[in-house]
């Protein structure tokens, strides 16, 4: 049953309603993928049972023509969404035997599109991280090694799990959320695709919030179309969610095409950074040169606060972490350390015992740029950068309709590489202004390394404009041709 | 501007977190490092910029002043640490 668990979304579903294999024969396919990938630490928790549930309601409606656009479809869902009764931690202790009793919106729009859940993902803890090192439940693993070497690498952060579920084919598709980078760094750093939508697009509710001015939702999957497919499940107004988006969600899918003529691609002459490898840059130009053999013209733009984006995000996302942070205190869910006299020891003895490190290193930062006498030259100040960040896109898309980056300085690197938490942060300098302006983005495969490690070129669209985005991404993905996949050594 | 040991046993306390010597001492460079670091915003000149709060424009909604939801008790308890006749319990705090 191998195949199936290589076959796409779009192949998965046509497959069912075609009569060509059952939604059964699929459920059971992952789910013995799953538990035979265990070695990859991709998932804190299995579902079997609820993948095939899905896939016996797919079947018996197959005929019924009322058959929803997921049906069948076994989905991993990041570990940052809430599942009814089912095990939601964020990667961390503090929420180690937290079972919401209720679904977020997101993976409630997935099931009602008839998807199936193969069970939850492992992702730094928080949603704070770059390498699913922070994650209180051991790192995730990524199926790709160096060419000749068996060091175990990162699959990128914070949606590791989702990341490695996709290119380990242990999940057809996935849920990820990005806050500065989380789905694209990881799509990139295994050689799939994944889109940020436009902020507003996806509702947050019932997603364990991390920086809520930045926090969205998104799917990862093998083919920019899955990609459109599954956003289109996920997608749409909700009213329980603040800043969701009151507009139509468009069927990117139908909209799917890769003639990008009378496109203008804005290249950002401020993504030529230092450091970078030569490998990277090289392939931005190839990349260049696919949108132009698709029908769009190259235009040079420049995005001029573009450095500073990530000393930005890393006050503001630390600042609205710590605010959001503040409910875990051991009273209405999660961990409590019981064995201390006040009511305040027990808060600072909890929150000492249920955070790792780089929590409790961004809620300090946070705490730090909101208190007296500093919130104005620091979280005031970066919220007027923040508005001239955005301002900087305002004007380049006057001038392209689309922008071309890479998406990340580097490849996939080793588990415990990185120590310093600076240089970790630098690994989200091309992803972070996007997430700023609260523009939608998306990663897909260009090619691989020297060392046979995946590299991902990165596209970012105006406003609501995912079609433009998703539009490119398939110029890209039919020129890059990249078919290379893991060698199973799990 | 660098932050003091004292003032990162402050924030500590105002985070309610709790440190033991060693960790602050550990964290003290760490925080300095990446403090240093964003003050590099200091060279932007923001002057008659107006702070970004919300990304995309969009208006706040208001919703009818109607309950929509509620006796849901015992489900938002569930997940309590402790919960007794019906409420969270939490360690005494007045005498």
């Amino acid at each position: 049953m191998s195949e199936l668990t290589d076959k796409t979304i779009a192949e998965l579903r046509d497959g069912i309603r075609g009569g060509e294999f059952s939604a059964r024969e699929i459920a059971e396919a992952y789910n013995t993928a799953v538990a035979a990938a265990r070695t990859l630490n991709a998932y804190t928790v299995e579902t079997p049972e609820d993948a095939l549930a899905a896939a016996d309601a797919a079947d018996k409606a197959r005929g019924s023509g009322e058959l929803g656009s997921l049906a069948g479809i076994p989905l991993g869902i990041k570990d940052l969404f809430a599942t009814k009764g089912v095990n939601t931690t964020a990667g961390s202790k503090i929420l180690k035997d937290f079972k919401p009793p209720y679904e977020s919106t997101v993976s409630g729009n997935l099931r009602k599109a008839g998807a199936g859940m193969l069970g939850k993902l492992n992702m730094d803890e928080f949603a704070m991280g770059s390498s699913n090192e922070t994650s209180a439940y051991g790192p995730v693993i990524s199926p790709w090694r160096r060419k000749g070497s068996n060091v175990g690498l990162t699959p990128g952060g914070s949606s590791g799990g989702s990341a490695a579920a996709v290119a380990a084919g242990i999940a057809a598709g996935v849920t990820g959320t990005d806050t500065g980078g989380s789905i694209r760094q990881p799509a990139a750093f295994v050689g799939i695709s994944g889109i940020k939508p436009t902020y507003g697009r996806c509702s947050r509710w019932g997603i364990v919030s991390f920086a809520s001015s930045l926090d969205q939702a998104g799917p990862m999957a093998k083919t920019v179309r899955d990609c459109a497919i599954l956003l289109e499940a996920m997608a749409g107004f909700d009213p329980k969610d603040s800043t969701s988006l009151d507009v139509p969600v468009p069927r990117w899918e139908a909209g799917l095409s890769s003639n990008l003529k009378g496109k203008r691609v804005g290249i950002p002459r401020e993504y030529r950074i230092d450091g970078v490898p030569g490998e990277i840059d090289a392939l931005w130009d190839q990349g260049i040169e696919w949108l132009r053999d698709a029908g769009a013209e190259p235009v040079e733009i420049s995005l001029p606060h573009t450095k500073y984006a990530l000393p930005t995000y890393y006050i503001i996302a630390p600042a609205e972490a710590s605010s959001n942070l503040a409910r875990y205190d051991g009273v209405r869910y999660g961990l409590r350390v019981e064995g201390v006299k006040t009511l305040d020891d027990m808060y600072a003895a909890t929150r000492a015992e249920g955070f790792g490190d780089e929590v409790k290193r961004r809620i300090m930062i946070g705490t730090y740029v909101l208190s007296a006498g500093f919130y104005d030259a620091y979280f005031t100040k970066a919220q007027k950068v923040r508005a001239l960040i955005k301002q900087d896109f305002r004007k380049a898309f006057e001038r392209c309709d689309i922008i071309l980056t890479p998406t990340a300085p580097s490849a996939a690197f080793g588990i415990g590489e990185t120590t310093d938490p600076l240089a970790m942060y630098l690994n989200d300098v091309f992803a972070v202004p996007a997430s700023l302006a609260g523009l939608p983005a998306m990663s897909v495969p260009g090619g691989l390394d020297g060392q046979g490690l995946p590299l991902g070129l990165h596209l970012i669209g105006n406003e609501l404009d995912e079609q433009g985005v998703l539009n490119a991404g398939l110029a890209i993905e039919e020129r890059a041709g990249f078919t290379a996949r893991p060698e199973k050594w799990w | 501007m660098s932050v003091s040991p004292e003032q990162v046993r402050h924030i500590a306390k105002l985070a309610r977190i709790a440190m033991s010597d060693d960790e602050l001492d550990r964290l003290l460079p760490e925080l300095n490092n990446i403090l240093g670091w964003v003050e590099q915003l200091g060279e932007v000149d923001t002057d008659g910029v107006e702070p970004l709060a919300t990304v995309i424009d969009q208006k706040l909604r208001l919703r009818d002043d109607v309950v929509n939801d509620g006796n849901i008790r015992d489900a938002i308890l569930a997940n309590a640490p402790e919960a007794q006749h019906g409420f969270f319990a939490v360690p005494k705090v007045i005498e």
